[in-house]
């Protein structure tokens, strides 16, 4: 891959506007596919759930899932978009091995929701509306797996599988109109509208919302304009930018990229990019252009869509709360400050957070455990820290120990570590490990007692005011009983004995 | 020949519930018809007698058990090949699907199944069901059983020809502009292309799905009337079904009676371009329906002079993009290229070696019609057309309760005679068309011999969506006057064919 010339971020920005569009891709978790019968499931064995008409049988005709009609107009009416009272399906017509029919049956120029906005803060506290066009259903493509070849694409690949289980999976696209006026936060506000749309869709229970899973996946576009100038530039569109991080780098790279090429007089070509997470870096796709001939045509083989106000309205009822009512509500309720809380949202933590709470935690314990140790170990393990197996009530359980005075910090964290490993609930894990703090006041002043033989000084220093002297005798004690001791108690004791 | 296989299928239900006839001797009498005389006629691109003779004999066993049977158990019937079965070949005649057995039955076996039809066997058709004449079957044309060297029709020529024939009493066809209308007119058979969505396509291999609507062929009105109550009704596998249910069309077969109903004579579809012989008899059937006591009235569809052109454009758009799923990659015939065998070089292998020339010419129109650019031209400019002439029937049908035309404006031409000449074949369709692109439905039976050749003409009855029993009840009237004056039903006037062994 041939590097990139980039430009410095903060001079890209004096020299261009940036405007971003977006197109997430929401898979609907409904029990069977957009089209047919066949269970919509990720990671059963390869071609398992297929039948005539997901893998385009002749003969085969399509019907519409009700559920995934249903869920596409939820999320239109969470994004404040109008509903359409025709929806058309269309045919989008190309030619590609893990497209059964193909063609993907699509929405054109009917699509089921549009203009629709969605209102969006930034980790700097701004706030931005974004507008939507669209939401329209279509229908996911198979899996392709290119065997042999170095670059693990088409291009050179020895052969390829096709697993057609996904092939007819339900999706939404969400497209939104080009969004300015972000100058340098561009790659924060495309990564926190996108977090919005995932926590719009998980609240409303119709997506798994996993982006490694590819539930949510993001194409975004990015074009670079000189200040001033009302003709937008050449965009390019770098797709599937797998979470929310890489979607903030890959903007902040086309715009590095970009820039540097348009300083230098040399034209952007439009063409689909690839980001590649571990390089940091964006590669050119297939060239795109405007010309692309899709040949959409309305799809004879399904009656339009025509969702009937009462099903509209109830729907309409049963929205939940909108993200940034959510997020005022529980900032209140948990007494978080401003950047404590801010914290919590960028770290896309308030799922998390919440159940811990419901589980019976103290919201700032349940904070400092997320944002905090969870969050740490996540970033070694380089991941996310919403992708660790823990839950909610585990945390809250650690927490309650904690409390309880059962766990000092570090067996804490020990048996934190146990919890990942899917040994249990902390409590399990104390109870079989037998990891809990000494606060047997008899077997602490022993171990006092015997640290004092080797310091003698210790406790005149106390008396006399020098408390940092205690520490030696603490460590002494945490070391002789391995890390069980209550810290706190070891030293209230040693104060006692001073003062005796 | 057994006297058994001239039988209308009414007549042989008859004697299948009384006992006096088995649905295996029904079924081998017509097996050695086709053993005697398919290989002249080509009706057939498969039988399978040991499949046909084992459901005849579950029928017969299952009736003499004294359990409750359809009416039309143990009839046999002979399936067009765009409909898949599971235990047979389905071609649609091409050689891109040569040898594929589906893994599913279509909707419309599956109620012939059920109801315990024996299936004789597939019959043969234009490939992909584009034709007139199944000169474009990949497997060679069928033959009109009434002159060997003429076309028995198309792209139905195999459902007509096997009726014609006495092979079958009965067919399933499908009519996408008349590919069941056409075969009927040319061959002095019976046949309705439904309400588009009274049937269900579910399993029919699409030509355009906007168009395609599967019907009966047969020998008389009441026969077709039978077999279109059997595989009509809503099918949640075909969204564009109807929900409800049209009623009985073997109820206004029954009727035989017209007075009172107005009959529009289309005035665009009479006189230039329109075989004398074709018209003269077409002149006789409007005086016997007056003398019945129809009123007759004229009406003009004016529209109707673009049917053909946007027919085919609409077809080959939908077409183009239905048949883009012969790529070689899940099914049917796959080709491997000279060199590198790229994914996209092995699809266009195959589907250069596997589609004959006049699906090429169809997706290539097709592709065109919808390109960005064309799309308004062409596609657009058509659907515009298919409102205009939905409006010319719904005006027609304010003045008329029937509509009636010539099903075509000639009497069957000879083999090879329109191969080389792709416009003059679309023009056979020019009177069968409207019905597709309106949705209503449309009936050819037999009108009589034309004076020039003695070959067979046909009149087509058409009617507003959802009222096909106008058209059994007219059909079945008309086919009654007709018996009456002649002695005998058309179909007995059919020379003789030579019997081998
Ligand atoms: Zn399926």
């Amino acid at each position: 891959m041939a590097k990139d010339e980039l430009m410095n971020y903060e001079k890209a920005l004096e020299m261009f506007e940036v405007v971003i569009g977006l197109e997430v891709h929401v898979e609907l978790n409904t029990k069977t596919k957009m089209f047919c019968g066949c269970r919509n499931e990720f990671g059963d064995e390869p071609n398992t759930n297929v039948c005539p008409i997901c893998i385009a049988l002749p003969g085969a005709l399509p019907a519409v899932n009700r559920t995934a009609v249903e869920s596409s107009i939820s999320i239109g009416l969470a994004l404040g978009c109008e509903i359409a009272p025709n929806g058309r399906f269309a045919r989008k017509n190309y030619f590609y091995p893990d497209l059964a029919k193909n063609f993907q049956t699509s929405q054109y120029d009917e699509p089921i929701a549009f203009e629709g906005e969605l209102t969006v803060e930034l980790p700097s506290g701004s706030v931005h509306t974004v507008q939507i066009e669209r939401a329209h259903m279509e229908e996911d493509a198979g899996k392709l797996t290119h065997i042999g070849g170095s670059t693990g694409r088409i291009q050179g690949a020895e052969y390829s599988l096709v697993d057609y289980n996904r092939a007819g999976v339900p999706l939404v696209e969400i497209v939104t109109k080009p969004v300015y006026g972000a100058g340098a936060e561009a790659p924060e506000l495309a990564a926190a509208y996108v977090r919005s749309v995932r926590e719009i869709v998980k609240g409303l229970g119709v997506s798994d919302a996993k982006m490694e899973r590819g539930n949510v996946r993001c194409d975004a576009n990015v074009s670079l304009r000189p200040h001033g100038q009302e003709k937008l530039g050449t965009r390019t569109e770098t797709k599937n930018v797998n979470s929310l991080r890489s979607i903030e780098r890959a903007v902040r790279y086309e715009i590095q990229r970009q820039a540097a090429l348009l300083a230098k007089g040399t034209a952007i070509i439009q063409e689909t990019r690839h980001w590649h997470e571990d390089k940091g870096a964006t590669s050119a796709g297939r060239p795109k252009s405007d010309a692309d001939d899709y040949r959409y045509f309305p799809e004879p083989d399904l009656v339009p869509v025509q969702p009937s106000k009462e099903l509209i309205e109830s729907l309409r009822a049963k929205l939940p709360e909108k993200p940034a009512d959510r997020r005022k509500r529980v900032q209140a309720e948990w007494g978080f400050a401003d950047l404590e809380f801010r914290d919590v949202v960028n770290a896309d933590l308030l799922d998390q957070i919440e159940e811990t709470v419901k589980a019976g935690a103290k919201p700032q314990a349940a904070r400092k455990w997320w944002t905090g140790e969870l969050a740490r170990i996540a970033n070694s393990e380089n991941m996310d820290v919403t992708e660790l197996e823990i839950s909610g009530a585990h945390v809250a359980e650690l927490a309650q120990l904690v409390d309880a005075g059962k766990l000092n910090d570090r067996l804490a964290r020990e048996v934190l570590t146990y919890v990942l490993a899917g040994e249990g609930s902390p409590a399990e894990i104390v109870a079989a490990r037998g990891l809990e703090v000494v606060s047997d006041d008899g077997a602490l002043i022993a171990a006092i007692d015997a640290a004092l033989a080797k310091q003698p000084d210790v406790l005149d220093a106390i008396r006399e005011g020098r408390m940092q002297a205690a520490g030696a005798v603490i460590g002494a004690v945490m070391q002789a009983m391995k890390g069980s001791a209550d810290a706190g108690r070891v030293r209230e004791l040693l104060i006692q004995k001073a003062n005796a | 020949m057994s006297e058994l296989i001239r039988k209308n299928a009414s007549e042989l239900v008859e004697l299948l519930k009384s006992g006096q006839v088995s649905s295996v001797e029904l079924t081998k009498a017509h097996l050695d018809r086709s053993a005697a005389v398919d290989q002249d006629v080509h009706s057939y691109l498969y039988q399978n007698p040991e499949t046909a003779l084992a459901a005849a004999a579950d029928i017969d066993r299952r009736r003499a058990a004294g359990e409750q049977l359809h009416e039309l158990a143990g009839l046999p019937i002979a399936v067009k090949d765009n409909l898949t079965t599971t235990d047979a070949p389905t071609t649609s005649g091409s050689k891109i699907l040569e040898g594929w057995i589906p893994p599913y039955d279509s909707t419309v076996v599956k109620k012939i199944r059920a109801a315990g039809l024996p299936i004789l066997g597939k019959t043969n058709l234009d490939e992909f069901a584009m034709g007139s004449s199944t000169e474009f079957s990949a497997f060679g044309p069928s033959r009109n059983p009434w002159d060997l060297t003429r076309i028995p029709g198309g792209s139905g020529g195999g459902s007509s020809s096997v009726v014609a024939s006495f092979q079958a009493p009965v067919a399933i066809g499908s009519d996408t502009g008349g590919s069941i209308r056409f075969p009927a007119s040319v061959t002095g058979t019976v046949g309705n292309k439904p309400t588009y969505g009274a049937v269900s396509r579910y399993g029919l291999i699409a030509l355009a799905s906007s168009l395609d609507q599967v019907g009966p062929v047969s020998r008389n009105v009441l026969d077709s009337a039978l077999i279109q109550d059997l595989i009509a009704g809503h099918d949640p596998h075909d969204s564009t079904s109807l929900p409800e249910s049209l009623g009985s069309m073997a109820d206004a077969a029954r009727k035989l009676d017209v007075k009172g109903m107005r009959i529009g004579v289309i005035k665009e579809l009479m006189g230039e371009g329109f075989q004398p012989g074709v018209m003269n008899r077409f002149k006789e059937s409007i005086n016997l329906l007056q003398q019945a006591g129809a009123e007759i009235v004229e009406v003009s569809c004016p529209n109707f002079e673009y049917a053909i052109a946007a027919y085919y454009l609409i077809l080959p758009a939908e077409a183009s993009s239905n048949l883009a799923k012969f790529d070689s990659v899940r099914f049917g015939l796959r080709v491997a290229p000279e060199g590198n065998p790229t994914i996209e070089r092995v699809m266009a292998a195959t589907r250069e070696a596997g589609f004959g020339p006049e699906v090429k010419r169809r997706i290539i129109l097709g592709t065109y019609a919808l390109s960005s650019g064309s799309y308004e031209h062409f596609y657009g400019a058509a659907l515009k057309v298919r409102t205009l002439i939905q409006r010319d029937f719904a005006a027609a049908f304010e003045k008329a309760d029937v509509l009636i035309s010539p099903t075509a404006p000639t009497t069957a031409f000879k083999i090879g005679e329109k191969l080389e000449d792709p416009l003059a074949m679309y023009l056979n369709d020019i009177a069968t068309i409207p019905a597709n692109l309106a949705g209503i439905p449309g009936m050819s039976i037999p009108n009589g011999l034309a004076d020039e050749d003695g070959l067979p003409t046909g009149i087509q009855l058409l009617a507003p969506a959802r009222a096909d029993a106008r058209l059994y009840q007219v059909g079945a009237a008309l086919e009654k006057m007709h018996e009456d004056i002649w002695g005998k039903r058309m179909i007995d006037f059919a020379p003789e064919l030579e019997v081998r062994s």
